[in-house]
């Protein structure tokens, strides 16, 4: 197939081959389960069970609320302990509501929905399907799976996209899920591609996975399925950028603030096609992922299936523990994961890797100056001039920086990574963003609160023109009144003068 | 903004330090060829012009209250030092070096804020002043005496030179093909006459001319410019883009009227042209940020140096060029804009080629 290319990128190394050749293995049941309500983009689900209840596996135990939430269900048998605020797997370490689960050990399941066939199964059944069992992206998007299914509703849909690129370093979890578990992976992605009715579907995995590849292929070999190809692409980050990956395999370049959909294609991560067949032909709801575990302080490392609120740490004991204390834990990969703030924090949908990067370092020497050398704009896949807005930023200039592109960025780290000021420029643009938002917000209340004012004053000067038109009415009316007395006087006095004159006449 | 919250957390081992001495790296062919060939005085004036701007340098970064060793160690003093030094005559005196260190690292540098801040090319600053300031000691040339033949100035010898001014300087030097043209086509010349006794092609592209210390050997500036390349230390736009624009408006010039003209092969071998298309006109600070500005920059610089070669009063062009262009970089900045992805050339959004929006009633 003919490959188009993209501008800029970089080649990290993959550091794959720590953990590519470790099959994915299960871990013991921790002794406490964390279930954060928000695990996806959106509104966190709403609790439907309370401390002290007794759930099964697979039970539902929170509702999806609003447009791009996700139901989340329990990830094994157990006891409701607590539901509170607990250390969540972000940056910022700040807690969210939590659903604290002692498992029982029994693993019971609960009812679960029955299959359904991925063939004959109406397709908005499909769909239905899948946002009941909380599958939401998991290439790290965490966008409920069920409305990307829909799509097709408001999109006349070309082709559908696996991306299987796995295009950060280290990670390898979507790399052993398809030489694994290549068959139910690709009836993921045939449910996925008769919901959405695309006529053509592409697995694009990089280069440095020829083993996926080979068994994928040799699948659709066999079956003859000539709709889904499998296709190599460069192993050049980010690759795995939804319009990157689609500008590399169509040659089209989805406009600036559209969708992919706008140009009839649509991506899904492998990861999400496989948590599909689980939920169409098993009615398994999301209650598990694979994760890489590497990075130079992991003792062992490898790819584990883990349940959903498990805590890192046990993770981390159960893959072989640290070597030594590592220099950064992170949450994903390398370029575009988040610091791990602690290692109470849980597993959730979201999270692919769990890196222990380095040996810990003394203090990294500050930045030194931007020297203009745009080797930050030569890798940046956007075309943007990041030296550029990082200097207007600096000079506190967000508007200046929107205009050449900061709501372009899409955070990718290409420029940050080969920077040889070693300027934070990733953390410029979060920063820049996240203030402009505020910005928006703050501008937004401030229009709101003047509409209100502006409205008062509307209603305030009508009530006093209605008030002054009444009192003018009231005057005109007495005037009037006054006038029609007056002249009614007159006309008496003309009456009573005419009668004088008569009077007089006569008299005369 | 401290602590770093945000990706990546890998780094490609990219540093200031690492850039600038690979453009040291790729200068050592070139510096070592003209140290040979002008002997112990030049070596003087290189130790002399380098440790100076060192040492300007760290006043500047104590003046300016920056830490003095990583911004010292960072190599962009070094290498101002060092690409000034290319620049001068090599039997100069030693102020000259040590004056033009300091208009180079005080004046050009650090007076606009240091590292990364200054809009003009520190080293084509520190020429220009030197040239208009002290015009007799930086047009004297000499013909190569390299260290291996027989007359030329030993150590001590050499030292003195620089040191004390000319020890029997006058009786050798002269003017640079390029000066020499200029004065005998004043004097009703053609050119064709004074090229057939003044100017070698092998000579020339090998370097064995009088000129500056660093500049004559146009192959060694290529040796070095090819391995920046490579090293992708420089993209090729700025000197592709400067020696096309030399190589079209000489080679048109020169066909009209080859009496009067100079052709690309002179042009291309003698001045500081190619040492200046990849070691100084490639500036990162200086030059705009964008490959199609990049482009503009590198024409521009090379059809003024062709004008001002060949119309001004000056013999030898490309620092004034270098300078001139410096100047207009933040324009092209301003007007040629990188290409946004999903945006056309003016920064709208892409209309959509095959909308695939369902209308309402689907």
């Amino acid at each position: 197939m003919k490959l188009f290319k993209i501008k800029g990128g970089i080649h990290p190394k993959g550091r794959k081959e720590a953990t590519s050749n470790k099959a994915i293995q299960s871990i013991p049941l921790p002794t406490m389960l964390r279930i954060p309500l928000q695990q996806h983009i959106g509104a966190p689900a709403t609790a439907l069970v309370e401390k002290g209840d007794l759930v099964k596996k697979g039970q539902l135990l929170a509702k999806a609320r609003g447009a791009v939430s996700a139901n989340i269900h329990a990830p094994t048998s157990g006891r409701i302990i607590a539901i509170g605020r607990f250390i969540a797997p972000h940056a910022s370490g700040l807690p969210g509501t939590t659903i604290t689960l002692r498992p029982d050990g029994e693993e019971a399941w609960a009812d679960r929905p029955p299959p359904l066939d991925p063939d004959t199964a109406p397709v908005d059944e499909l769909a239905k399907r899948v946002a009941e069992c909380g599958i939401v992206g998991l290439g790290g998007a965490t966008f409920p799976s069920g409305v990307k299914l829909n799509l097709r509703n408001r999109y006349d849909l070309k082709l559908l996209v696996i991306n299987a690129a796995e295009c950060e370093p280290y990670l390898t979890c979507d790399d052993r899920l398809m030489r694994e578990r290549a068959e139910d992976v690709l009836t993921g992605v045939r449910i996925m591609a008769r919901t959405l009715g695309v006529e053509r579907v592409i697995v694009a995995i990089e280069s440095n996975k020829p083993e996926a590849a080979k068994a994928l292929r040799t699948i659709t070999k066999a079956s003859g399925d000539d709709k889904i190809s499998i296709v190599e692409v460069p192993a050049r980050y980010p690759m795995g950028s939804e319009k990157h990956l689609v500008q590399t395999l169509t040659g089209k370049e989805t406009p600036a603030r559209a969708l992919t959909a706008d140009i009839g294609v649509v991506v899904h991560n492998v990861a999400t096609a496989y948590a599909i067949q689980q939920a169409v032909c098993h009615g398994r709801p999301l209650i598990s992922r694979i994760v890489t575990l590497s990075g130079e302080a992991m003792a062992e490392g490898g790819n584990f299936e883990v349940l959903l609120g498990t805590p890192v740490s046990h993770l981390v004991e159960q893959a072989g523990g640290l070597k030594h204390d590592p220099d950064r834990l992170i949450i994903g990969g390398p370029m575009m994961g988040q610091p791990l703030s602690s290692l109470r924090a849980p597993i959730i949908k979201g999270i692919n890797g769990i890196l222990a990067l380095g040996q810990k370092q003394k203090q990294a020497p500050p930045p030194m100056p931007c020297i203009r050398c745009t080797s930050c704009a030569a890798a940046c896949p956007c075309g943007l001039s990041p030296f550029d807005m990082a200097q207007r930023i600096r000079s506190d200039e967000l508007d200046s920086a929107v205009d050449i592109g900061l709501l372009d960025c899409i955070g990718c780290g290409s420029c940050a990574y080969v920077c040889p000021s070693k300027i934070p420029l990733v953390q410029y643009f979060n920063y820049a963003k996240g203030s402009l938002t505020a910005k928006q917000r703050a501008d937004h209340k401030q229009e709101e609160t003047k509409r209100l004012v502006q409205t008062r004053d509307a209603r305030m000067e009508k009530m006093r023109r209605e008030k002054q038109e009444a009192m003018a009415r009231m005057k005109a009316e007495r005037a009037a009144k006054k006038a029609k007395e007056e002249q009614q006087k007159q006309a008496a006095a003309a009456a009573q003068n005419a009668d004088t004159e008569t009077k007089i006449k006569v008299e005369a | 903004m401290t602590d770093v919250t945000s990706g990546p957390f890998l780094h490609s081992g990219a540093s200031v330090s690492r850039t600038m001495g690979l453009v040291i790296l790729a200068l050592v062919p070139s510096t070592a060829f003209g140290l040979y060939l002008y002997g112990w005085p030049a070596i003087t004036l290189f130790v002399v012009t380098i440790s100076s701007a060192l040492l300007f340098e760290a006043i500047a970064l104590k003046l300016a209250g920056k830490p003095i060793l990583p911004f010292l160690t960072d190599g962009s003093g070094l290498l101002t030092g060092w690409l000034l030094a290319m620049t001068l005559p090599p039997w100069a005196p030693w102020w000259i070096g040590l004056i033009g260190s300091m208009i180079a690292i005080l004046l050009a540098k650090h007076a606009f804020g240091g590292l990364g801040q200054n809009i003009f090319n520190p080293a084509m600053i520190a020429r220009t002043v030197l040239l208009i300031s002290f015009p007799v000691q930086m047009t004297q040339f000499l013909p190569p005496l390299p260290l291996s033949s027989a007359n030329a100035p030993g150590f001590r010898e050499g030292i003195e030179v620089v040191l004390t001014g000319h020890a029997g300087l006058d009786a050798l030097s002269g003017a640079s093909l390029l000066g020499s043209i200029k004065t005998q086509l004043g004097q009703g010349e053609t050119l064709p006459s004074i090229l057939a006794s003044l100017f070698d092609m092998r000579d020339a592209a090998i370097g064995s001319i009088a000129g500056s210390m660093g500049e004559t050997s146009a192959l060694l500036a290529l040796l070095g410019g090819l391995f920046l390349l490579i090293t992708r230390v420089i993209s090729w736009h700025i000197p592709v883009s400067m020696i096309a624009a030399m190589v079209a408006l000489s080679t048109l010039c020169h066909s009209l009227n080859p009496d009067l003209y100079l052709g690309p092969d002179v042009h291309l071998l003698s001045g500081a042209f190619l040492f200046s298309a990849f070691f100084i006109a490639t500036d990162y600070v200086t030059a705009p940020g964008t490959d199609r500005g990049k482009i503009i920059f590198g024409a521009g610089i090379g059809m003024l140096t062709f004008v001002i070669r060949t119309w001004a009063a000056y013999p030898e062009g490309v620092a004034f060029a270098v300078l001139l262009m410096n100047a207009t970089a933040p324009l092209i900045d301003a007007y040629v804009r990188p290409l946004i992805y999903g945006r056309t050339r003016k920064g709208t959004p892409l209309s959509y080629p095959d909308d695939h929006t369902k209308g309402p009633t689907s």
